[in-house]
């Protein structure tokens, strides 16, 4: 079938001829780190101990080839390469901008505390039978998942991270993990499916699946006859529900608190944030015009989603459940940026993304921490931990006012920019929206304070022990992530201007084309 | 002065170090500790000579330049009586603490919260930057909370916390977005700035919600009627906190920011309404349920809803007296509350009760601070020669005058300021004069710490009043100009001059007498009154955490059911809906496809597929439905292959027949009933959405085929899948080579399965685990 004689091609092309900078390669680092590591782990699964330590490993050089992506794409604008050397849009592209580089980061934080908690958490047999391989797995697919440039790419790392995550969410097999497990997986599954049937739609439409190249031909496109519109609602649909987001939400809080802790936090830390991620890649970056007409609409699912998560979280007794509804809160303060579509308002959403990220894997790690002393996840029987560990307390509050954006911790300066965004343009209903959830968060998380700490230890419950020597690993991996709160909170400088960056380049999104196609309007094959 | 900039984190500092030093020295610590707020008044009276002829210092460092946040700081007349206000009682405060807490096992704590507040207030009193001003004001939120919660094995203790963070917490929020609609209005974010800015807000249309969001904020903080509930519940708290907290301090923050506000928010026909309005209401109802009360604190507290009350309504009045008048009672107020609670306290700690009905004759024992009770009673009942008196006349001569607004605002002065003469002496007389009578401790003088701060309280009140020209000049006039705008002068001295004034205040006194007889029989009345009613806002603030807990319970029952079907059912319908908004809003149907010509055997291949789908409806059973959806996947399989496409058609065959291997071999673990029974209106509910969700996926699939197709990704993979890549199979070479990656992906996804599949089989649950808690439900609830 193929046409043409070998011997008259000429290779410029079809293909990439100069060699990728050394650094260039950090952007495949985090998939080849995880891919290599997790299989080593799996041939040495019933080593538990040598295949613990290897992962970590693993985790930390992920994290530093994050660091360095990070760095790079900071320096040096963002980091392009196609696989296979063959030019965009023909080989699959992996472009770091800002966004993909802040989020893959965070996620790196994340994933390495998690299985650094992990230590302690998770038995031996589920070790054996994978926690650390599907952990770095997961890890790869949600870190490709920001850096991919082409959107049928994007899904394959969906896919290899909700079935790493569906591994880790059955390790233990009981009951009510399996109950968790079934929903999480079908309803999730349904949305994948929903972003695959799109991505064929907006294939048949727009004749490619590089980002940057659906995003030039984007604005001449959408002139001409075709479902754009509705193509565009099938993606907002599918990742409304990847986020989270209400009236989409059912699978987290049916989910959520199911598994082991250490699985609960990185879940809470990564998922739904790529769901986030995808969102503002595809609304900004790829379909803007789409984002001016469905502003509106967003907003309203941004104010649902924040106030139903933050009364679903008051309505809780169950400490784990209280958790898993106030990342769906945070779901919606990183819509309520992409609402808005100001550069303000999108730096909020970017800051509020990886605070929420740090600080919802810190809440569930230091949940699991009180959990193990009280014995318990109900409120009703909590109590009595103030006097056992005040040192506890104090990370149980800068946490819980974090999360409900008090100072002086990371999270208010994203919601201060957030209600700015919303006043800038008159949408005072969001800005409402947005306090009166950061005010019903507080009662919650107050609550859990107040009855886990405050409360007495009701009388015939067993004595709450100091912490084990063990124990103390999982309080360093959150304290490192609760130290990282405070430093944003009282000098929020620098994130500010990470988050600045990030969305100035997605209001021009033709930086990212640029990027893509080396300035090069015409591009290749052309 | 880059020493300011020290200043506003050294009692943060402090308090670091507070639990260390009680370690070592144990209550003498607080003699080191309160070294920090000493040098701090020390600082700020270094600005009193400029600050007094006029001036204005601002300073500060870049903090997020990004977002146009300063750390900056503005002293003027205002924020500098405040700060000397906050470190001067702060002193004393400390080493009254270092008294009070001595051997209570957490007193190391309690010193770092007082000091952590501390810095709180100074930095919101200091700050220039509208939001540097809103963190401090909601760390004060959150330290007082820790210090209201002090006592936490106290169910009640727990309550007033949790209550004075949401109420307080809740007006800081809308002071935030009070804060940003004055910086959307008037384009700067700093108070220095803001006050240059003249009309612009009072003329802007958004006039309105600014100030009723600020409002939010002053009145919640403040305790104005009805949000007042809050601070008597405080009293939960040790009395340190209680003498610092709502003498000078925490609800004296809300007064300060409409002070603040005054020259820019004030001098309108709604300032001079509601402000008084409400603040008359606070006062009224403050001294009222006041007099009802028999413990010590709870009466000290209510006069202090009252001040508060009396203080909002004169900045609200709208002349320049009445400014004076607040300025003078806000500084005398902080004198003799400061030093009444600790008296209180003294009383508390040392004859072991603080039910006033239960004390008395205490004169002999305690002298000291019987002295300082007596001045400071003095002074809160407005007698010549303290500082009371010159606050009361002053407001006399701001208020009274001969129109309607005026006589009831001045009666409603009256009457509060009679009450709190009553209250004031009910708590510095009742229980030390009079006969002896039994208390829980044999009561003796409090120790050096614990009376150094009421004698010195109660003696600046003597002093203020006695040299009222050097307190005019350095304090009370400066202060009064930043509150106007204006260069203001006060001139009242303790010498009374014959006129409306004193008329009105020898009133005041002889009324005030007249109650202080009656009160046992008042607190009767007042008590019967109050059941009568039976209900509160305080009772009020429990209905209402109730209630949203209640509500969201019932909300999220519904949202969170448990049952699958009923998540799945909300996901199409959302699905159909928005595809058919989105199609009819874009205009985006597609045209009416022609009918295809097609073989006669490609029909019956159709045909095949329709009738499969037809079986998987109406089977009887589930196995045979599964049968059924495989032969439909069968019947798509041979049209790709009748289409050309031998590879898609041979794994959809693959895929197919595993499917309905899987999914039988699932169905008999499963152990789900055979047959699926759903009534008529079910089956024609979920056949709708079913159907209507497909048809608007189907219509956006016709309407992209309509379009035209872009080749040049097929045109580039054939020109080099063979001369670049090597592969004559297209479509391998796109697997393999064009989209590998994808590939390696998919691997890692089929390979990850099995290893998840794994674990679900080989893992057994484990029946307990002790270590890992669990809760018991087994099936999700909600």
């Amino acid at each position: 079938m193929a046409s043409a004689k070998k011997s008259d091609v000429n290779l410029e092309n079809a293909m990439v001829m100069a060699d990728p900078a050394l650094a260039d390669w950090l952007v495949a680092a985090p998939l080849i780190l995880g891919f290599i590591f997790g299989a080593i782990c799996l041939m040495q699964r019933k080593n538990v101990l040598l295949q613990t330590r290897i992962a970590l490993f693993g985790l930390l050089l992920m994290l530093i080839a994050d660091i360095g992506l990070f760095i790079n794409v900071w320096q040096n604008g963002t980091v392009v390469m196609t696989m296979g050397r063959w030019l965009p849009p023909f080989g699959i592209t992996f472009a770091a901008d800002m966004l993909g580089a802040t989020f893959a980061l965070v996620a790196g934080i994340v994933g390495l505390a998690g299985g650094i908690y992990a230590l302690s958490d998770v038995d031996s047999t589920s070790r054996r039978y994978g926690f650390y391989p599907f952990l770095l797995l997961m890890l790869a697919g949600v870190t490709t998942a920001f850096l991919t440039g082409d959107i049928f790419n994007l899904y394959v790392w969906f896919e290899v991270l909700l079935i790493s995550s569906f591994g880790l969410i059955v390790l233990g097999s009981e009951r009510r993990q399996l109950d968790g497990a079934i929903k999480y997986a079908f309803l999730n599954l349904v949305a994948t499916t929903l972003f695959l049937i799109g991505v064929a739609y907006l294939y048949g439409v727009f004749g490619t699946l590089n980002m940057a190249d659906i995003a030039r031909k984007a604005p001449a496109l959408q002139e001409a006859e075709g479902p754009h519109f509705a193509i565009a609602i099938m993606f907002l649909f599918a990742f409304a529900m990847k986020a989270a987001a209400f009236p989409l939400n059912a699978w987290l809080p049916a989910s959520y608190h199911t598994p082991r802790i250490a699985v609960s936090a990185v879940f809470a830390g990564l998922l739904t944030k790529v769901g986030v991620y995808a969102l503002l890649r595809i609304f900004l970056t790829m379909f803007p015009a789409d984002r001016d007409e469905l502003g509106a609409v967003i907003a309203i699912i941004a104010a649902l989603t924040m106030l139903v998560g933050a009364l679903g979280a008051l309505a809780q007794t169950d400490i784990r459940r209280v958790l898993g509804y106030l990342v769906i809160s945070g779901i919606g303060l990183m819509l309520a940026g992409l609402a808005l579509g100001s550069e303000t308002g999108i730096s909020g959403s970017i800051f509020y993304a990886a605070h929420s990220m740090i600080v919802m894997t810190a809440l569930y790690l230091l949940a699991g921490i009180i959990g193990r002393l009280m014995g318990t996840f109900d409120l009703h029987k909590a109590g009595g931990l103030y006097q056992a560990s005040p040192w506890l307390g104090a990370l149980c509050l800068v946490l819980a006012f974090s999360v409900s954006g008090l100072p002086p911790f990371s999270g208010l300066w994203p919601k201060v920019l957030l209600v700015k965004g919303s006043i800038d343009v008159g949408a005072w209903w969001l800005a409402a929206a947005i306090i009166v959830s950061g005010f019903l968060t507080t009662i919650a998380m107050v609550r859990v304070f107040s009855f886990s700490f405050w409360r007495t230890r009701a009388e015939g419950l067993v004595e709450i022990g100091p912490i084990s020597r063990e124990g103390r690993i999982k309080l360093y991996a959150a304290l490192g992530l609760t130290a990282l709160t405070v430093i944003a909170g009282v000098y929020p400088e620098p994130f500010i201007q990470v988050s600045d960056r990030v969305a100035f380049e997605l209001t021009h999104p033709q930086t990212y084309i640029d990027a893509v196609f080396g300035g090069n309007q015409e591009g290749g094959g052309q | 002065m880059q020493l300011t900039f020290y200043a506003l984190f050294a009692p943060f500092i402090a308090a670091l170090f507070a639990p260390m030093l009680v370690r070592i020295f144990s209550h003498n610590a607080a003699w080191i500790l309160a070294l920090v707020p000493a040098l701090l008044f020390f600082h700020y009276t270094g600005f009193l000579p400029e600050i007094s002829d006029g001036g204005r210092v601002t300073g500060g460092v870049e903090w997020i330049p990004s977002f146009n946040v300063n750390f900056s700081w503005f002293i003027d007349g205002l924020s500098l009586t405040f700060a000397l206000l906050i470190t001067g009682i702060g002193t004393l405060i400390i080493l009254y603490a270092g008294g009070y807490m001595k051997g209570h096992q957490q007193q190391g704590r309690f010193l770092s919260f007082m000091l952590m507040f501390m810095g709180a207030m100074q930095g919101l009193v200091l700050s220039d930057s509208f939001l540097m001003f809103f963190v401090f004001w909601e760390l004060t939120s959150i330290t007082s909370f820790l210090l209201i919660g002090f006592n936490h094995d106290k169910e009640r203790s727990r309550r007033a916390a949790m209550q004075a963070l949401v109420v307080t917490g809740l007006g800081g929020l809308s002071l935030l977005a009070g804060l940003i609609m004055i910086w959307n209005i008037t384009g700067v974010s700093e108070i220095s700035l803001l006050l240059g800015t003249g009309d612009a807000l009072r003329e802007s249309p958004f006039y309105l919600a600014a100030f009723l969001l600020v409002l939010g904020g002053a009145f919640t903080k403040s305790a104005q009627f009805p949000l007042h509930f809050w601070l008597p519940n405080a009293m939960e708290a040790p009395t340190p906190v209680s003498a610092y907290l709502h003498s000078a301090t925490m609800v004296k923050a809300g007064v300060f920011l409409l002070m603040r506000m005054n020259p820019v928010m004030g001098d309108t026909a709604l300032w001079e309404t509601v402000l008084p309005l409400f603040g008359g209401a606070t006062l009224l109802v403050g001294t009222w349920l006041a007099v009802r009360q028999t413990d010590l604190k709870l009466m000290l507290a209510y006069t202090t809803v009252a001040s508060l009350g009396l203080l909002v309504m004169l900045t609200g009045f709208g002349t320049e007296k009445a400014i004076e008048g607040a300025v003078l009672y806000l500084i005398a107020h902080s004198l003799f509350k400061g030093c009444l609670f600790m008296v209180a306290g003294n009383v508390d700690h040392e004859a072991g009760t603080r039910d006033v009905t239960k004390l008395g004759g205490l004169m002999a024992a305690m002298p000291i601070t019987f002295g300082a009770a007596l001045l400071a009673a003095l002074s809160m009942g407005g007698l010549p020669p303290f500082v009371g008196f010159l606050a009361k006349e002053e407001i006399y001569y701001g208020i009274a005058s001969a129109d309607s607004w005026s006589i009831f605002v001045t009666g409603v002065a009256i009457i509060g300021n009679a009450l709190m003469l009553v209250i004031g002496f009910a708590v510095a007389l009742k229980p030390f004069l009079g006969p002896k009578v039994e208390t829980p401790k044999s009561a003796h003088e409090a120790p050096l710490l614990m009376f150094a701060g009421p004698v010195v309280l109660a003696a600046l009140g003597l002093v203020g009043g006695l040299l009222s020209g050097v307190f005019h000049k350095l304090f009370s006039s400066p202060m009064a100009s930043a509150v106007a705008g204006t260069p203001l002068e006060i001139k009242i001295t303790v010498i009374p001059h014959l006129g409306l004034a004193l008329t009105l205040s020898v009133i005041t006194v002889a009324l005030g007498v007249v109650m202080y007889w009656g009160m046992a029989w008042l607190r009767e009345k007042m008590a019967s009154l109050l059941k009568a009613i039976g209900w509160g806002p305080d009772v009020g603030f429990d209905q209402f955490i109730r209630g949203l807990v209640k509500g969201s319970t019932a909300l999220t029952r519904r949202l969170q059911t448990g049952s699958m079907e009923f998540y799945v059912t909300t996901v199409f319908v959302v699905l159909g809906i928005s595809l058919f908004v989105a199609l009819y809003k874009a205009d985006e149907w597609p045209q009416l496809p022609a009918i295809p010509s097609l073989f006669i055997y490609e029909w019956a291949v159709i045909l095949i597929c329709v009738i499969g789908l037809f079986s998987v409806i109406f089977a009887k059973n589930r196995l045979t439905a599964i049968v059924s959806l495989g032969i439909q996947g069968f019947g798509v399989a041979l049209l790709f292959m009748l289409m050309g496409a031998p590879d898609l058609a041979f794994t959809q065959f693959m895929v197919e027949t595993l499917s309905v291997v899987i999914l039988a071999l699932v169905m008999t673990r499963l152990r789900l009933l055979p047959q699926d029974h759903r009534s008529a209106y079910q089956t024609f509910q979920d056949g709708f959405i079913a159907l209507g969700a497909a048809t608007a996926m189907t219509l956006i699939l016709l309407g992209v085929v309509q379009t035209e197709f872009d080749p040049t990704l097929s045109e580039f993979f054939n020109a080099y899948s063979y001369t670049i890549a090597q592969g004559k199979n297209i479509v391998n070479v796109i697997l393999v080579d064009f989209r590998g990656v994808d590939t390696f992906g998919e691997i890692a996804v089929v390979m990850v399965s099995g290893l998840a599949i794994l674990a679900l089989i080989r893992i057994l649950p484990k029946k307990t685990n002790p270590d890992v808690p669990r809760s018991e439900n087994t099936e999700e609830i909600f």
